[in-house]
């Protein structure tokens, strides 16, 4: 029957819709009697097995909090671990007095104001965040005296509990805090952040990644919270398990990381401010992330004193700051062999080119002279190997002006300049690289001739950090393979893959030119590293540089003797080895350091390390297994059992 | 053609014409139904107020709430329906930009993305969408010649799915099967095919099968299964679900007394003011209790359907339809999830638990209800 035949027939729509009504008026008594019929059930006919469920409430479900995945380095060593601690705490429903409680409590045990604020927090959180007759934590660390105190006061405590719990513990102290992180009690803010699904995850865990690896990879190294559901009397005590299901522990880290590399890198700085990364060139993983000062990070687990913390957060010297990853500093000279390389693929300079260099550089018609580190000047025919191997302004300003903005600001973005190297640690900052669309968008102005030739020496706007010039080293030393620097090799039994792609496709000539030079700075006669090629067995390539300081606690006060200290230039240094076939890629600054040969030195002693004694990878101990199983929930000590 | 319809159309009309418009036709006010909105909106504020711990705070809210959907209830009735149903594919529209505004700039809780604020203002979409789905719905197929052919079936299909989809890309999935169980009942009602119908449930069953074992990842499987046994999850959903069928159980035939129900006063119940508040009301006032209440339901969806027949037009007959049949939706799923009969999807229990717009936008359906119920009787020719 074709469409335009029909015409609206209400009658027999109103027909329909009758009859139709009158099915869903059926479909509805019946599943309203569904729902009775349910109701009559869980009320009257099972209504003794409700009651006597309901009567306190006997049958409760208990949280087993998993156990945190380990993190391990390279060979095995352990970086961070679980250890037993005990915990008092209180389970407001059983208690008949909570203020007579805490003041008998307090008698007992030194519990600080801090720790009473904490607890009245924890205390008042929304209905829906906390169960009933869930222990609310009071005071971590117990030792056995006061373990054995509140048991002997037992009788006057009732709902008071000292529970065995894990604690984070960081074997290796202040070596890795700024990658590894440290866990926290988890606050409010973390707890908002949650949805129901997540929340349930923490159930019977109250410390959560703050910073660091521990932030990063919180899921896979929390694991999966398991319960039981117990029946308990009226006390609230534990009289038969009924059904159990484990917890899955958390996932175990293995990571590139060295912890001799490490400590290597940490006694090369000898005290001073900076920072080390070390990156293997063929996988991308970090070898050595250092940041100096640091700091313990065992002090934040279980809740840093106030005082602690103000210390730490208003020292001059920012340990909590992470140098590595967030530090911008000025690449100075740093950045000339990958300046010189896109040079040559621009055809702007071949290895003949030469410049002039009397000390000074002047733009046509302009006053202005942009001088040379060395005040008198390298000399007459100053050509490119020359050029990288002395570190001379001159010949670079020449290159940065021919070349200009735009031609360097893309070049160098291909190595990952001014932005995240996605490093696998929380926080990094971006460093700036910057463009001609930058400066108009900040700040409001056109770019001058001589920005750029500021930029050719890795000074004005200019800022990395040490990972990056880590990453674009490693990226120089492989011919033009960027991979992402990441810390994590092995996540369980998962390998994870390395992210490489090929950002530089130079001519094989151009790169040997410059890796050739790079050789140069350390091995050549004049070269300016040439202190560290004493007694190597192996040769590398490198580039030191120096950069004037822009303080990166200008607000904060010293005094004047500390202020000069302060004033002096950044040492830095690049470099990767052995120079014929690059393993390890090198960044090292030291704050105030003055001399590049300074940085240049740590890097020694880390090629030396790595090379010689460090490229073997461990495997993991073979208790790794046994340790994370280690629970110890059934171990809950109840005072007075 | 004409002359068989004017006769067809003439006994019922001649009937009503000799009616006089009373006081309440008037101002547009169907007693019955109001009569059995104030006995529900009654009862469960005396719920609440014990459901959330003897506080006035939510019970204030929720009675000035109440007294807003009842404002909202009395200006919907006054639209005529000729007018409603010119406007319906713009209010549409609009409902339906709003949604996926929603999904570009909306702001959420818990991951979830619902709310949008206009001027220091929040506001949920999908409520809006609560009423235009069948709104619309009712609009297309009531001008159309019914029952409904394939074209325009799968028309309508295409008016349902479109809103269904972006509330389940919220995600909000108890939202969206609402909707979309709002918008497939006009389709019913409008005389869809048996053929139709029984080839969809065919389909549906024939395409289940190879779903799960080719379509579906595991973890979606595991998701699934644990929707429909949600006692496997007992820290989650799970312990929800025992806590509330202890609570109703415990309850017995009369129930433990105003205020005195252990579980829900002691904090067991969780939610116990909003999605659970069955519970509450099982616990303390006992079977006899959720009788009287699911009575007072009964009455106010006869009462719906009952205005739905009387109904002149296609489109008042599909949309008062849709409406009561929506609102059963509601209750039978709360009711089914706290009792463990249902899958646990956040669906309120109409006009009973806390929640502000929910209230407003359900009234207001009751005050389109009102709109047909009421409706002068047309001599059309």
């Amino acid at each position: 029957m074709s469409e335009h035949l029909r015409f609206k027939d209400h009658y027999n729509e109103a027909r329909i819709f009758f009859r139709r009504a009158i099915i869903v008026a059926g479909l509805i008594i019946a599943l309203v009697i569904m729902l009775i019929a349910r109701l009559y059930t869980l009320q009257v006919v099972e209504y003794q097995t409700y009651v006597t469920q309901s009567d306190r409430n006997r049958v409760q479900v208990q949280p087993l909090p998993p156990t945190r995945g380990l993190i391990y380095d390279r060979r095995g060593e352990l970086l961070a671990e679980n250890r037993p601690s005990y915990t008092l705490s209180i389970v407001k429903e059983q208690v008949e007095s909570l203020d007579a409680t805490l003041r008998l409590i307090r008698q007992l045990v030194d519990i600080s104001d801090d720790e009473l604020e904490d607890f009245d927090k924890r205390l008042k959180r929304p209905k829906r965040r906390r169960r009933p007759y869930e222990p609310i934590p009071l005071r971590y660390l117990l030792d056995e005296e006061e373990i054995a105190k509140i048991a002997v006061n037992e009788y006057r405590l009732k709902g008071v509990v000292v529970e065995a719990q894990l604690v984070r513990y960081y074997p290796q102290m202040d070596l890795f805090a700024h990658n590894v992180g440290y866990v926290g009690r988890i606050n409010e803010r973390e707890l908002k952040a949650l949805d129901s699904e997540e929340y349930a995850l923490y159930n019977g865990t109250d410390s959560i990644g703050k910073i660091g690896l521990e932030k990063q990879y919180e899921t896979l190294l929390l694991g999966e919270v398991g319960y039981q559901q117990v029946e308990t009397n009226a006390r609230g005590r534990v009289l038969r398990v009924l059904e159990r299901t484990d917890p899955t522990p958390g996932e175990n880290l293995k990571l590139f990381l060295d912890a001799q590399l490490q400590r290597k890198a940490v006694s090369a700085l000898g005290g001073r401010r900076g920072a080390v990364v070390a990156i293997e060139i063929a996988s991308g993983g970090v070898l050595a992330m250092v940041s100096a000062p640091s700091y313990d990070p065992n002090l934040f687990v279980t809740g840093i004193s106030f005082k602690n913390y103000k210390a730490l957060n208003e020292s001059p010297d920012l340990p909590l700051f992470n140098r590595a990853i967030q530090g911008g500093y000025p690449p100075g000279s740093t950045l000339k062999p990958m300046l010189a390389l896109g040079g040559l693929e621009a055809n702007i300079i071949d290895e003949h080119y030469s410049v002039r260099d009397p000390g000074y550089y002047q733009l046509e018609g302009e006053e202005r002279r942009y001088r040379d580190w060395k005040k008198r000047g390298h000399g007459h025919r100053i050509a490119l190997k020359q050029a990288v191997a002395e570190s001379c302004d001159v010949y670079y300003y020449d290159l940065a002006f021919r070349m200009g903005i735009d031609r360097m600001h893309s070049f160098g973005d291909k190595f990952g300049l001014g932005e995240r190297t996605g490093v696998d640690v929380p926080s990094e900052r971006s460093g700036l690289w910057p463009s001609r669309q930058w400066k108009r968008g900040v700040r409001g102005l056109p770019w001058f001739p001589g920005d750029s030739l500021n930029m050719g020496i890795g000074q004005g706007f200019v800022l990395t950090t040490p990972l990056q010039l880590a990453s674009m080293t490693a990226t120089m030393a492989s011919k033009g393979v960027r991979r992402q620097p990441r810390l994590v090799q092995r996540v369980g039994e998962e390998e994870l893959p390395d992210k490489a792609s090929q950002v530089v496709n130079a001519s094989e000539k151009n790169w040997a030119l410059v890796m050739d030079a790079m050789e140069e700075v350390v091995h050549g006669q004049r070269g300016t590293a040439k202190s560290i090629a004493r007694k190597a067995n192996f040769r590398m390539g490198g580039k030191t540089g120096t950069a004037q300081v822009v303080g990166i606690a200008q607000d904060a006060e010293y005094d004047s003797e500390a202020l000069a200290e302060r004033q002096r230039d950044h040492a830095l240094f690049v470099g990767y080895a052995p120079a014929d076939d690059p393993k390890i890629a090198v960044a090292v600054i030291v704050e105030n350091g003055e001399k590049s040969s300074s940085a240049a030195k740590i890097a020694r002693v880390l090629f030396d390390e790595y090379l010689l004694h460090g490229q073997l990878d461990g495997d993991l101990p073979e208790d790794a297994e046994q340790n994370t199983a280690a629970y110890i929930g059934d171990d809950a000590v109840e005072v007075g059992r | 053609m004409v002359q068989q319809d004017f006769q067809r159309r003439m006994p019922e009309a001649s009937r009503d014409l000799r009616k006089p418009v009373g006081f309440w036709q008037r101002i547009h006010i169907d007693i019955p139904l109001l009569f059995g909105l104030f006995a529900l909106t009654a009862y469960g504020l005396i719920v609440l107020y014990s459901a959330s711990g003897e506080t006035k705070f939510y019970v204030q809210r929720q009675a000035v709430f109440i007294a807003l959907g009842y404002v909202a209830m009395f200006t919907a009735a006054q639209f005529k329906m000729s007018f409603l149903q010119r406007w319906s594919p713009w209010f549409y529209l609009g409902g339906v930009g709003l949604l996926a505004l929603v999904l570009v700039m909306g702001s959420g809780a818990k991951g979830a993305q619902r709310w949008l604020s206009l001027g220091g203002f929040r506001f949920q979409p999908s409520e809006v969408i609560k009423l235009a789905v069948p709104m619309m719905v009712a609009s297309y197929l009531g001008a159309r010649v019914l029952p409904p052919s394939f074209k325009h079936i799968v028309i309508s299909l295409m008016i349902v799915g479109l809103p269904t989809v972006l509330i389940l890309e919220q995600p909000d999935l108890g939202t969206s099967l609402l909707i979309a169980a709002s918008g497939l009942i006009g389709l019913f009602f409008s005389g869809l095919r048996w053929r139709y119908i029984l080839g969809a449930a065919f389909l549906a069953l024939m395409s289940a099968w190879p779903m799960w074992q080719f379509v579906l990842r595991d973890y979606q499987k595991q998701r699934i299964l644990t929707m429909f046994n949600p006692e496997a999850d007992k820290l989650g959903a799970g312990w929800n679900i025992i806590q509330s069928k202890t609570a109703i159980g415990s309850g017995g035939i009369y129930g433990k007394g105003w205020m005195n129900g252990t579980q829900s006063q002691l904090n067991f119940l969780p939610e116990s003011h909003t999605d659970f508040i069955i519970a509450v009301l099982a616990e303390e006032f006992g079977l006899l209790g959720v009788l009287l209440l699911l009575l007072i339901y009964l009455f106010i969806l006869g009462r719906g359907l009952l205005i739905a027949s009387r109904a002149q037009s296609s489109f008042n007959r599909i949309l008062a339809g849709c409406i009561t049949f929506t609102f059963f939706v509601y209750i039978f799923v709360n009711i089914g999830m706290v009792t463990g009969l249902l899958p646990v999807v956040g669906v309120p229990l109409p006009l009973v638990s806390h929640g502000g717009t929910a209230i407003v936008t359900l009234l207001t359906g009751f005050g389109l209800l009102m709109a047909i119920s009421t409706e002068r009787r047309k001599v059309s020719i």
